[in-house]
């Protein structure tokens, strides 16, 4: 299962310079994630989730290290749009339809006009919103809305999908749906998502690789490889034996990452 | 429900106007019973009071016309003679909303694109803003009759000048609201654009511009209020005679307060015209962009 890295850290580390002095948020960070990968990010506040994807998605300028994207750096990654990037909140413009909104980054992608048309359409579909297209966000709900925002991150043929907390606003029932129509959303476009979470059923449900990190400064405490299936995986795989074993380790991990301070 | 609501905002500002009524004609009975008073001791006579109020609410040139005297006043003046005529009010209101839209429309551009400039440019933020609060803190009255005096002595008369002295008042609130406006986007509307390699022009174009209409519509409705307040401070210096301001002087030259008091009301009738009609515009705009609930 060795694909071609996508992604390649090395020795990454970020100071943010503040009025009351230096904050080291990423301390030599290193990682290499694969193409097609399912990587789960999770870690107490404040170790610096946000500010590693930040940094893939060249929204942010390390210190120092190394940090690869196909061969390229971040930010001609960022130029050649490799990346599709969800916020927590779907941060849609209240003047636009969900079909505008979807199309936002399609218009200033340059796409004809058929195809923005045609990809609207589809991805539409991808996250069960074909009904909603002509509908404005404050029509939606707020699962709804997220469905949206990654609708929109997956308009464009953005190779890598990076996703903060996606979820984190929703209620378990919902979350537990849109957790499945990723998973089969990723299936179907082979695309590498990274993503962030704080809930550790979530991180083992859909990773294939699930990295724990730990805060102060911030940095990789372990990294999980799944053994559960690449292919199907039912909701009812979080009772299986193998999802349970990979849970513990991930929290053990959590709790080693603590007992630093 | 909604029809009792009405029915009470309805009796609200009844009651409010009623009240004002009837304080302005407490003042008028006292502030025209002076004259009142000096007629009849030249004349050697008493007058009782009921006498008194009757005269003091029918005078020529009342110190205070009575609130029934300038609507006499404005309607005479409305309709009395034909719009192309000097002594029409709609003529010289006409003569004042034309400079008035001239300037708002020259401020508003005016305005707009500073805010622009100050919003892509630093530099432009730390040297024009400074000014253009100075220029605010000048009193119009000092420079209005200035500028219509320098441009007269180089020909340019009419619409023009006081078109300028409008669009000085107008474009700071509309550069004030639309730098709070072009700033509204918050950091992760701008990532999220950044992360589509989006240029600064089509960040202006897709995202600050129609983010910042609220605030756009807010400061115009400001800035058309003021370009009325300008025309109208630019029509008073020597030498003007048409426009709702030279109607205002002749008025205090000749001590016609019922036309100065017809022409105040003409302006504030004109200027709560305009400012509805942009928020006619406004509420059109945000329907239309699917803003309005
Ligand atoms: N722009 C910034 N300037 C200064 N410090 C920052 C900045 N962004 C993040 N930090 C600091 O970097 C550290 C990591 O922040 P980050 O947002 O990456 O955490 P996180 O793991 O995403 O937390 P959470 O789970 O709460 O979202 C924190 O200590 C934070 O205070
Ligand atoms: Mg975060």
């Amino acid at each position: 299962m060795t694909a071609a890295p996508v992604i390649d850290i090395a020795n990454l580390d970020l100071v943010f310079q503040t009025n009351d002095g230096p904050v080291q948020a990423l301390k030599d960070v290193n990682l290499t994630i694969g193409k097609g990968d399912f990587v789960s990010f999770i870690g107490p506040s404040g170790c610096g989730k946000t500010t590693l994807l930040r940094c893939i998605a060249a929204l942010e300028t390390p210190t120092s290290g190394r940090l690869t994207v196909c061969g390229i750096s971040a930010d001609e990654a960022r130029k050649a749009r490799s990346y599709g990037y969800v916020f927590q909140a779907a941060g849609l413009y209240p003047w636009r339809t969900i079909a505008g909104n979807i199309r936002l980054p399609l218009e200033i992608m340059g796409y004809t006009r058929a195809e923005q048309q045609e990809r609207v359409q589809k991805v539409l579909s991808l996250v069960e919103l074909e009904a909603f297209g002509r509908k404005y966000p404050w029509q939606l709900s707020g699962g709804m809305q997220q469905r949206a925002s990654i609708a929109r991150a997956l308009a464009f043929d953005a190779d890598i999908l990076l996703m903060d907390e996606p979820f984190g606003a929703l209620d378990e029932i919902v979350r537990d749906h849109l957790n499945e129509e990723l998973l089969k959303l990723w299936r179907r476009t082979q695309k590498t998502i990274a993503f962030v979470t704080h809930s550790i059923p979530e991180a083992v449900y859909l990773s294939t690789k699930i990295v724990v990190m730990s805060p102060r400064p911030g940095r990789i405490a372990e990294v999980i490889e799944s053994p559960l299936p690449r292919g199907d995986r039912p909701l009812s795989i979080r009772e299986s034996r193998e999802f349970l074993d990979i849970a513990h380790r991930v929290r053990e991990g959590l709790r080693a990452g603590h007992a630093y301070d | 429900m909604p029809m009792i609501e009405r029915f009470r905002t309805l009796a609200a500002i009844l009651t409010v106007v009623a009240v004002i009524v009837v304080v302005w004609y407490v003042f008028a009975v006292v502030l025209n019973s002076r004259w009142e008073y000096d007629q009849a001791a030249r004349a050697g006579v008493q007058i009782g009071l009921p006498e008194l109020i009757e005269r003091t609410l029918a005078q020529d040139r009342p110190m205070l016309p009575t609130p029934h005297q300038v609507l006499a006043g404005l309607w005479e003046g409305v309709t009395r003679y034909a719009p192309t005529s000097r002594r029409s009010l709609v003529y010289h209101a006409g003569v004042t909303l034309s400079a008035t839209l001239a300037g708002f429309a020259l401020g508003a551009a005016a305005g707009l694109l500073l805010a622009v400039g100050i919003m892509h440019s630093r530099a432009m933020d730390m040297s024009v803003m400074p000014w253009a609060i100075a220029s605010q803190t000048i009193p119009i009255l000092a420079i209005a009759p200035m500028v219509i005096v320098v441009l007269a002595s180089l020909g340019i008369k009419g619409l023009l000048p006081k078109a300028l002295i409008a669009a000085y008042l107008s474009f700071f609130p509309v550069l004030v609201g639309m730098v709070k406006g072009l700033r509204a986007p918050d950091g992760m509307q701008l990532d999220l654009l950044r992360t589509w390699n989006a240029s600064r022009a089509t960040t202006l174009f897709k995202l600050r511009l129609p983010a910042s209409l609220p605030y756009l519509f807010a400061s115009l409705k400001v800035g058309i209020a003021s370009a009325l307040v300008g025309t109208i401070v630019a029509e008073l210096p020597a030498g003007a005679t048409v426009g709702l301001g030279a109607r205002l002087l002749s008025g205090s030259y000749y001590g016609q307060t019922i036309q100065i008091w017809s022409a105040l009301f003409a302006a504030a009738i004109l200027a709560a015209v305009l400012v509805a009609a942009v928020g006619a515009v406004e509420r059109l705009v945000l329907k239309r962009m699917g803003l309005a609930r």
